[in-house]
């Protein structure tokens, strides 16, 4: 589903900056993935990458048997839509608009008719029991809430893979372990997830951890079992 | 389309005290535009109003003083029209002169019927200059060939003087006016007009030439042209019948004061001229007031634009291409401008009526002439579709570069929460 061969990457500000230093993985499809590091260690650019929202500068990149490398934008604008279904920390909702609305955006971007995204859209909310909520704005909506909309506009599009950036980050302990708990129940249906965080509690709900360190891979472990895990869902020591 | 302008919609709705102040700019900028657009043709109309009548192929002739010495003859001597200039224009200028009249006026005297007295120009006319001065008759008639054969003793006034004359409601035709003793029949009725001046009374030629002793003399000549098409030609025909004159008349064909000569054809696209430089030069002030509201417009989509940094992201990482949010960011700078602009030209065409229905028409009173001001100050819808192609332009160019700025936002912006 998503190899990464030797991918470099260098940012050039005063002093340049060498972030990765040749990464290479390999995700199958339908496996659910953490990927964990220390702030600095460059699993947000890695994130970047994989979310065809930043180029690499050596190595390859292919996704669904796609080659992503120079892609123009508006060409990686088309990947990301289709391909790629993001989880902010912050869920990244759009203010003025209601939760349908907000769900239904993608699919704005890919030219469907407004009453049948709107219709779609309805659909995904009711998935996740928040059809009630489909006139409200974000900010008339508790966190885990967000978040749920959140999810339901990555879905919509039926994107290859999906990619949470501290999906958790942002809330209390009940609510996170409500939307692992989510995640988990797509993987089950045969999602390919990609969770990017720092806490472990998190990262254990995955198949597999893949631990970087100074812009390189360190560890990649395989989780057998989550609750045998040495820390909570609030990463906390048990 | 709809979605796009829905999407659009909800941008505006979350600023509407900002939009608005950027809004009022651009309305004051189209109202100003249409204002001053209502008001140019209102001056233009007047001028055009105010030429009504006046024939376009006409050339008068003024005698004037020589300004140089010429065969011995001292500079400054008075030059005098007579009939050898009514005749000289049709054996010399045939194919550039259709018919030659004269007038010749005797000023200072007065008229009076009863008690009623008035100072009066009495100017004595060929019946051809009804079509030349572009006179338009009340009642009666003017004066005709049989007046001048039979030197009648008949005058043709205008509808005040009757009215000072004979009071208020009463037909003067057929009547009597006495000018310095001499009993003259009213026969025609003009109607007051802005182009003449209003001491003047009207009587056959021959009757003046005889009564007021005139001689040869003549006061002023009035030639029709004909196929005086262009500039060149009616410039080569004043020098040749300036020389002409001047063979007659003893002056230097160069001396421009000798005779004066008014071309109305010339007067007329000079006219022109100066109509269509008002006209672009009102376009100009109103479109430099309007871009002054367009700058504002653009300044604050740039604000905008940078507020709504994290909003572009979201949406580019959603999978917006940068196209789509340039035709946003333009949109709704031309919705902006366009709306606005509606409302200004809504207040501005509303203002032109208001001055019509005021100012408008208003008619000067000189005295000896009366000067109609702002005819008609209003504009028409061709102004108002310019206009509208005018605003939408503008609205273009003010989110031009806000457009780009927000098509360069990174989608990485998106995880800067």
């Amino acid at each position: 589903m998503l190899h990464l061969e030797n991918i470099h990457k260098t940012y050039h500000g005063g002093n340049s900056l060498h972030v990765l230093k040749g990464i290479s993985l390999h995700i199958n499809k339908g496996e659910f993935v953490s990927i964990m590091g220390a702030s600095g260690s460059g699993k947000s650019t890695l994130l970047n990458i994989l979310g065809i929202l930043d180029d690499y500068d050596e190595g390859t990149y292919t996704l669904d048997g796609t080659l992503i490398r120079n892609l123009s934008e508006t060409r990686a604008a088309e990947y990301r839509n289709k391909m790629i279904g993001f989880i902010f920390q912050s869920f990244n909702l759009i203010p003025f608009k209601d939760a349908m609305e907000n769900v239904a955006l993608p699919l704005f971007y890919q030219g469907v008719s407004r009453r049948k995204r709107n219709q779609l859209a309805l659909e995904y909310l009711d998935k996740f029991g928040l059809k009630d909520w489909a006139h409200h704005k974000p900010n008339e909506m508790s966190g885990g809430q967000k978040q749920r909309v959140a999810i339901a506009r990555a879905l919509i599009t039926q994107p290859k893979i999906i990619l949470a950036d501290e999906p958790t980050g942002a809330l209390d302990s009940k609510t996170s372990v409500e939307v692992m708990q989510i995640l988990k129940e797509l993987h089950k249906q045969g999602m390919t997830i990609i969770v990017v965080t720092h806490e472990s509690g998190v990262a254990y709900q995955a198949e597999k951890i893949i631990h970087i360190k100074d812009g390189i891979i360190g560890e990649i472990e395989e989780v057998t079992d989550a609750s045998r895990t040495p820390f909570s869902m609030e990463g906390t020591m048990k | 389309m709809i979605d796009t302008l829905q999407e659009i919609w909800g941008a505006i709705m979350r600023n509407k005290m900002r939009t608005a102040a950027t809004g009022i700019a651009v309305a004051s900028g189209i109202f100003l535009l249409i204002v001053l657009l209502g008001a140019s043709n209102g001056i233009i109309h007047t001028l055009e109003q105010n030429s009504e009548g006046l024939s376009l192929d006409a050339v008068h002739i003024y005698p004037g003083f020589t300004s140089k010495p010429f065969n011995g003859i001292k500079e400054g001597r008075r030059i005098e029209l007579d009939n050898r200039d009514i005749d000289m224009p049709k054996r010399r200028f045939k194919e550039n002169v259709d018919e030659v009249t004269a007038t010749v006026e005797q000023s200072g005297l007065t008229a009076s019927v009863g008690k009623q007295h008035l100072s009066v120009t009495l100017t004595g006319v060929y019946p051809q200059q009804k079509e030349i001065d572009g006179s338009k008759l009340a009642r009666g008639r003017f004066i005709n060939d049989f007046d001048l054969q039979q030197n009648r003793k008949v005058v043709v006034i205008d509808n005040n003087q009757e009215e000072h004359l004979f009071g208020p409601n009463v037909n003067g035709i057929g009547k009597i006016i006495n000018i310095n003793n001499s009993a003259f029949t009213v026969v025609g009725i003009r109607k007051r007009d802005f182009a003449f001046s209003s001491s003047n009374m009207l009587a056959p030629f021959t009757t003046m030439k005889i009564i007021y002793s005139k001689g040869n003399n003549i006061g002023e000549l009035t030639l029709k042209s004909k196929g005086l098409d262009t500039e060149q030609k009616n410039e080569d025909f004043e020098k040749s019948y300036r020389r002409a004159m001047g063979e007659i008349h003893q002056f230097d064909a160069e001396d421009e004061s000798a005779i004066w000569m008014w071309n109305s054809a010339e007067n007329n696209s000079a006219m022109n001229t100066a109509k269509s430089t008002l006209h672009t030069a009102f376009w100009i002030l109103g479109l430099l007031t309007l871009l002054s509201g367009v700058v504002g417009v653009s300044n604050i989509m740039l604000i905008s634009v940078k507020e709504r940094t994290h909003e572009f992201g979201i949406r580019k990482a959603l999978g917006a291409r940068p196209r789509s949010i340039v035709s946003m960011v333009i949109f709704e700078s031309i919705i902006i401008t366009t709306f606005f602009g509606y409302i200004g030209m809504l207040f501005g065409v509303g203002f032109c009526e208001w001055m019509d229905s005021s100012v408008g028409g208003y008619t000067m009173d000189m005295g000896v002439f009366q000067q109609k001001l702002f005819v008609n100050p209003t504009v028409d819808l061709s102004i108002c579709i310019e206009a509208t192609v005018v605003m939408i332009i503008s609205g273009m160019l003010a989110g031009f570069f806000p457009a780009q700025r927000a098509a360069k936002v990174k989608p990485i912006e998106a995880l800067h929460g």
